[in-house]
């Protein structure tokens, strides 16, 4: 069944080069149009640059545009960067903003069935997903974009969908066998864990049935892969599966922004939506195909924000060549690292300055902080705080207020628990420059 | 009023040694002490024979708080802390912690602390009651 090279618009997923170029440019015309009449920081933008859409007569063109960053979001928050009126709009979502606020992106009704929900179809049979699977979504349900994203998609192929949303393992479990769920749509580090229980609990594998694994909102490697399918192999039915990697952002529209096929030889991006680029981090000048850069998006046929090249900081390469499942569209590798200090912590995009922005509202904290991360098959966040001759007194109760106090208030921010660990003065290593904040130690996948 | 110090110890081996270690070069003696802790940490409390030279010779390796505590004499006797428990509920103050040492001849002693705008009121209700509050410099010399 996930053998089998399926298409969900074949005609535009196989679509030739020149003929998917043309379209990008007439689109990434109409999206630069869009954005001059109807989003004033891109009104500004432009006239600062001295450009207007009619500069642009080829694809190549697209390179004297400005780079949207988050913090043009930030910037423009909650709804600057909106070219619709709330009347046109039917959806919101946020994500993780670079300090307290999140990052908010809003849809037209052709944003969600068009783009997001098309986009969402083709990646799950293009991952070996089809009618009369039965998906449990395990994604989170809420304002992360990951759960409904994924869901919609399911909804549109035909699959029967179970919003299971993000943790509840036993339930999870359960449901496996009960309702003979054939793919699971998580994060790699919840999937992992779920194999692993699986296998704790000695499940007949005759009712496991999982064959394909959609994952994605985190970054994970090849070994991973490894991992993953070897780990649900053991456990079902058929002794095969498929571990697929699904790629996106909020800010681009969710998950569904680029998909593996069951080569697995890249994410296939759907460049009738976006288009696609990779620069160099440090001048902003793009890369050529096959080097590594930021990979950078224009949602050119998004109405509700849409965005000119806006960058991910995720770095990655692209690949035109034609791919053995005969789509055309371009392929990411997998994304290695990103430019910038973002975290993603149980798909859950973190900051480093969102914990600092927390830690400095609180009165007695000091500046020296540390961020560790840890993978016991879940990712664990745990900050340590230094205590100040201020905040110490004889009281363990005012102690644990306080350690209470920053846990409640990073949990506002980040909607992640994190542990804080309350520490001596001069514990905390300083460093000379740039403070190393972050300890990352997860293993390697 | 009695000077207790605290110190905040991580939760580690050799915190408590490097703390006694100081007080024995400094030539100050730990009259009694209680230990609360958590995962991650424990907080130190001390009555010693020189509260302010304890400060400012741990201050520099840890972080060290004086708090004001009440030490009266206890009777070392069944009811002797039921008898002071039963003076300060009625009279409405709240006990924070408290701990106890055995002093001279059949009197224990007693370490209270209590809300910070509830101290006097408790050495009011206390004294009422029989009960001997002590003077600093005798606990410190004990």
């Amino acid at each position: 069944m996930s053998d089998q090279v399926r298409y969900w618009a074949k005609e535009i997923e196989t679509m030739p080069r020149a003929q998917l170029q043309d379209l990008q440019l007439r689109r990434f015309k109409e999206l630069a149009t869009r954005c001059y009449t109807k989003v004033r920081h891109y009104k500004q933008k432009f006239t600062d640059m001295k450009i207007t859409p009619d500069d642009i007569k080829t694809l190549d063109d697209v390179k004297k545009f400005p780079i949207t960053v988050k913090a043009d979001l930030r910037d423009n928050y909650p709804f600057g960067l909106f070219a619709e009126p709330m009347e046109n709009i039917v959806r919101i979502h946020a994500s993780s903003g670079t300090t307290g606020k999140p990052t908010v992106v809003g849809y037209t009704k052709h944003d969600v069935d068009d783009v997001w929900t098309e986009t969402m179809a083709r990646s799950l049979v293009c991952a070996g997903v089809w009618r009369g699977d039965v998906v449990q979504n395990a994604y989170g349900y809420g304002l992360f974009t990951g759960g409904l994203g994924a869901h919609f998609g399911c909804e549109r192929i035909g699959a029967a969908v179970i919003p299971m949303s993000g943790g509840n393992t036993e339930r999870q479990i359960m449901l496996f066998q009960d309702f003979g769920s054939t793919v699971l749509t998580a994060t790699p580090s919840f999937a992992a864990y779920l194999a692993e229980i699986i296998k704790q609990q000695k499940i007949d594998r005759k009712l496991i049935k999982l064959h394909t694994g959609v994952f994605g909102a985190e970054f994970w490697t090849e070994k991973m892969r490894e991992k993953l399918e070897t780990a649900f192999a053991e456990v079902n039915a058929t002794g095969k599966f498929n571990a697929i990697d699904i790629y996106g952002l909020s800010e681009i529209e969710g998950p569904g922004v680029s998909n593996e096929c069951i080569f697995k030889k890249g994410n296939h991006i759907w460049e009738d939506h976006f288009l696609a680029e990779t620069i160099d981090p440090k001048t902003g000048e793009p890369t050529a195909p096959g080097e590594p850069g930021e990979l950078v998006f224009s949602t050119i046929t998004k109405e509700g924000i849409p965005l000119v090249r806006y960058t991910t900081k995720d770095i990655t390469s692209l690949n035109y060549e034609k791919c053995d499942c005969g789509r055309t569209h371009v392929r990411h590798a997998k994304i290695t690292g990103r430019s910038d200090d973002m975290m993603k912590i149980k798909g859950i995009n973190v900051f480093p300055s969102q914990i600092e922005y927390v830690l400095m509202k609180i009165p007695g904290v000091a500046e020296h902080y540390e961020i560790i991360v840890e993978r016991d098959i879940l990712d664990k966040i745990k900050v340590r705080v230094e205590l100040t001759p201020k905040t110490f007194s004889d009281s363990m109760a005012e102690l644990e207020n306080l350690k209470r106090t920053i846990e409640k208030e990073l949990y506002t921010t980040l909607q992640i628990n994190v542990a804080v660990e309350l520490v001596a003065p001069n514990t905390i290593p300083r460093s000379i420059g740039k403070a190393k904040r972050v300890i990352d130690m997860r293993k390697e996948g | 009023m009695v000077t207790q110090i605290s110190i905040f110890l991580p939760n580690r081996p050799n915190q408590l040694a490097k703390v006694t270690g100081i007080l024995m070069k400094e030539k100050v003696n730990i009259r009694a002490l209680t230990v609360s802790e958590t995962s991650d940490y424990g907080i130190l409390r001390m009555i010693v024979s020189d509260p302010d030279k304890a400060q400012k010779v741990l201050q520099g390796s840890f972080l060290v708080d004086q708090t004001d505590v009440i030490a009266c004499a206890l009777k070392d006797a069944p009811g002797g802390l039921n008898e002071i428990a039963t003076v300060l509920g009625d009279s409405g103050v709240n006990i924070e912690y408290l701990y106890a040492f055995v002093g001279k001849a059949t009197q224990a002693v007693l370490i209270l602390r209590v809300e910070n705008q509830m101290r006097s009121k408790a050495i009011d209700v206390l004294g009422n009651a029989g009960v001997r509050i002590y003077d600093p410099e005798e606990i410190y010399s004990m």
